[in-house]
Parts: C-alpha cells; structure tokens; sequence
C-alpha cells in the first residue's frame, strides 16, 4: 500500500460539509461521545482511530443518525440533521455508508443490492440503474460476480459491492465504519485499494479503521478519539512521526512495534 | 365395503373445507402480516394494538370466536356479511372471517418471529442507502423473514385446517359436519371415522411437504 500516495496538496478545501458541534451521546450510564467537535471539508480524507470503545464508530454511525444524539448538533452541507422520518431517507441517500458487516441484502443478487437504492430512492429507470450498476461493480473490481448472491462471494469482494451499493446513490460523503475489520488478512487490501482509488477521485470520506498504512497513505486528517473524546487532530505524518499528547504516544506504541 | 358412503357428498363436504382453508389461510397471512408490521413500527399506538390484538385473540378458544361470529356479530349486530338472505353462505363468510381474526394472531408471532432472525444491519443498511420504514420493511425485511419462518407457517395452515371443522358448530356444511350427521345415520361409525381421518391427512401431509421443501429452497444464505 505505501506506493500509492495520495496527492493531498491538491484537495482543495472548498467549504464545510460535515460539522459537528459539542455533540453528546450517553449510552445508559456511559458517555461515549463528549463534546465533539469536528469539521470535515469538502473532498477530504478524514481517518479516526483509536483504541476499541473509544466511540469511533458510534462518532461515525450519528453522521447518519443511525445513532441518535442527546446535544449538540451535525450538519450535513449546510442543512442540520433532520429527525426522523422522509427528510432524514432523503438525507441518508446522500450520505453512504460501508459497514464492519457488510450487510449486503441477503435475499438479493450483487447487481439488485447495488440497483435497489437507484430505483427505489433516487427513482432512476431500471435500465439506467443497471448500467450504473454495472459500471460500478466494473470499478470495485467484481463485475463478475453480479448475478451471485452475496452469500457465495468472498468478504473482501462483498465489501467491495458495499461499496458499490453506497456509490450508486451518488453520495456526498462516504462513512467507512472499520470496513477491513471482518475481513481475512488477505482481502483487507482489495479493499484498501478500491478506498484509495475513492479518495484519489476526491471522494469526501470519514474512515473508522485500524489500518495505519491506509490512514498515513489516504488520509488528509487523521483523528484520534480516546475515551469519547477527540485527543488529537493532525495530518497524518505529524500523528504517526511525533504525537503530541501521551494518550497517542501510549496506543501508538501498542500498536506499531511488531 | 364402502356401502356407507353411499348418498353422501364426501367430497363435497372436504371440498367446503379445502374452500374454508384456502380463504382463511389467505385473509390472515394477510392481516398476520399487518399486524406483524404494526408489532415492529415505531409508532408506540400501532405496536400496543398488535400486542394487544394478539394477547387476547390467541387465548381466546375457536369455538367462541367462531359461535360469537354467528350467534353476535350476526344475529345481534345485524353483520351479514353481504348474504343476508342466503343462510348458508353467510355462515361460511362469518366462519371466514372467525377463522382469520384468530389465526392471524398466530400469522402475527410466527412472522414477527422471522423478522427477529433478520440480523440488524440488514435494516441499518436499507436505512443508510435511504430507504423509509416501510419500504425497509417490504423490500428488506419481510421477504428474509417470510422465508425463516415457512416452516412455522406450515404449522399453523395445518392447524388451520384441522381448525375448520369448528365451523360445523355454526352449520357450515363441511367435512366435520357431515361426518357427524353419518356417524348419526350409519352404523360404521370406526370406518366412518377413519374416512374423515384418512381425508385430512391427505389434505394436510402434501401441504406440510410441499413447504418443507420450499422453505428449504428459498433459505436466505447468509
């Protein structure tokens, strides 16, 4: 993975498109996100890490209300997160999502999975939804394999039609919840590739992951949460090279020596 | 030997049952499935209806559901079904209509059930692409689910049609009411017994195959 560089000088910041501001999020007793305040420009790579119940993902999982907040707010270009109902469906359309799980529709084939959104939502004919979907799989790399059902395909070609899915709502942001996380150490990289190639076209990206390789070559930002809260924010050969608080020397040091 | 059987519709009477089932079984997938999606729905008034429903339907015997059909609705509050005139066949729609409020509950848990078995990022992932709520659950959910549970659904059509011969208590000429007036006229009462026996097994053992072998087909691999 370290051959390929991302060109971040050329991302040119052009606005605010995910901000969150003081967001707070309980889960019983727990306070899993404490005052968060983060603010994703257009076209960037954002990558959080941190070490497991640190609230990375549920910090991800809120950006499309898939987990409610208790107070602050998120807006998503300009216009605050709606609460449920049509505006929030319409809202989610624009803002893809790749899970740890993949959650491909189990009951549907490759090509429907990455069809249904486009006919469905964005109200496309079903003969342009196909050729879209196609070209899709075409560029994740699993054009074959669009008539099997998710079931028969490997873990890293299903993330890969996950990916697919999400791209086919032609959304604004893509939120990577740990996306190599379940995946055979084999498969991470088809993946990683395809992550890469996303961010190289400019895709806008929030990336929950343990993958340091990812996060120094793709990421114009890398945040660390710890505890609920975001220690660190810094570009990537800063983070890695010379972290500045003890609480990212400390995970650093568990996770970079062997 | 079968000289009993003589001046008998048996096949007639089994084809009233098969009628019973089949209408039956239809109205209360059908309503099962809407409670089932109430149960599941956000709205707190929708889901304590079809928790309601179904608590109180479910034990409820058939027999009182099927008599009240008839003797209340009917006879009390004036419901004809459309065949105010026709006794006969405003007792089969009455006895319909009892046999799909009280197997629809059982439709109800069986498919809410299935939904349970449907892991929860299915709905998360509907959800993330933009999907609402019922279209998530019609396109997403229902279908994984109705396919987990074809097997407990063969269940309760063979109940179902067992339970139909709780019509003749209201006249509804079917197999359970003819065997009763034979068994009252004819002397063969065993050999009577095994006929009407005999015809539902060969009414409920295909369907139960039949299923059995679809829900094996249409398992959702995951």
């Amino acid at each position: 993975m370290t051959e390929v560089s991302v060109a971040k000088e050329d991302v040119a910041a052009t606005g605010e498109l995910v901000v969150l501001k003081s967001v707070n999020k309980h889960f019983g007793a727990l306070h899993v996100l404490q005052d968060i305040d983060l603010t994703i420009a257009r076209g960037e790579v954002v990558v959080v890490i941190g070490p497991s119940g640190s609230g990375k993902s549920t910090l991800c999982r809120t950006i499309n209300r898939l987990e409610t907040i208790d107070t602050g707010s998120i807006t998503i270009d300009g216009k605050p997160l709606p609460q449920e109902g049509k505006e929030l469906a319409r809202l989610r359309a624009d803002v893809g999502m790749v899970f740890q799980s993949f959650n491909l529709f189990a009951h549907k084939t490759v090509l429907e999975n990455v069809m249904l959104g486009q006919i469905k939502v964005r109200k496309a004919d079903k003969k342009q939804a196909e050729e879209k979907a196609r070209a899709l799989l075409d560029r994740v790399g699993v054009a074959t394999q669009a008539d099997k059902y998710p079931a028969q395909l490997s873990g890293g070609q299903q993330q890969r039609v996950a990916i697919a899915r999400a791209l086919a709502m032609d959304p604004k942001v893509m939120l990577f919840d740990e996306p190599t996380s379940a995946l055979d150490p084999e498969m991470i990289n088809e993946v990683l590739e395809v992550m890469q190639q996303l961010a190289r076209d400019g895709m806008t990206m929030i990336v929950v992951t343990h993958e340091m390789g990812f996060a120094r070559s793709a990421a114009n930002r890398v945040v660390f949460m710890a505890d609920g809260r975001i220690v660190e924010e810094a570009a990537p050969d800063q983070f890695f090279s010379n972290p500045r608080s003890d609480r990212a020397k400390d995970f650093l040091s568990k996770i970079l020596h062997h | 030997m079968f000289d009993f059987l003589e001046g008998y519709d048996v096949l007639g009477a089994f084809w009233m049952t098969v009628k019973l089932t089949a209408l039956s079984a239809v109205g209360s997938l059908i309503w099962g499935t809407l409670l089932a999606a109430m149960r599941v729905s956000p709205v707190p008034l929708m889901r304590g209806f079809g928790t309601a429903y179904v608590n109180i339907v479910r034990n409820i015997p058939l027999t009182v559901i099927i008599v009240f059909a008839s003797l209340g609705l009917a006879d009390i509050f004036g419901v004809t079904m459309g065949a105010a005139d026709n006794f006969d066949v405003q007792g089969f729609r009455l006895a319909v209509l009892g046999f799909v409020v009280y197997t629809a509950s059982f439709v109800c848990e069986a498919i809410r059930s299935g939904i349970n078995t449907v892991p929860l990022g299915q709905a998360e992932a509907a959800r993330a692409i933009g999907l609402n709520f019922s279209q998530t659950l019609r396109l997403i959910v229902l279908p994984q689910a109705f396919r987990s549970v074809i097997g407990p659904l063969a269940n309760v059509l063979i109940a179902l049609t067992k339970n139909t011969t709780v019509a003749a208590a209201i006249g509804v000429a079917e197999a359970a009411a003819l065997m009763k007036t034979m068994i009252e006229n004819e002397a063969q009462t065993l050999a009577i017994g095994a006929v009407f026996a005999l015809g539902f097994v060969v009414l409920t053992l295909p369907t139960g195959l039949l299923l059995g072998w679809l829900a094996k087909r249409l398992a959702v691999k995951r």
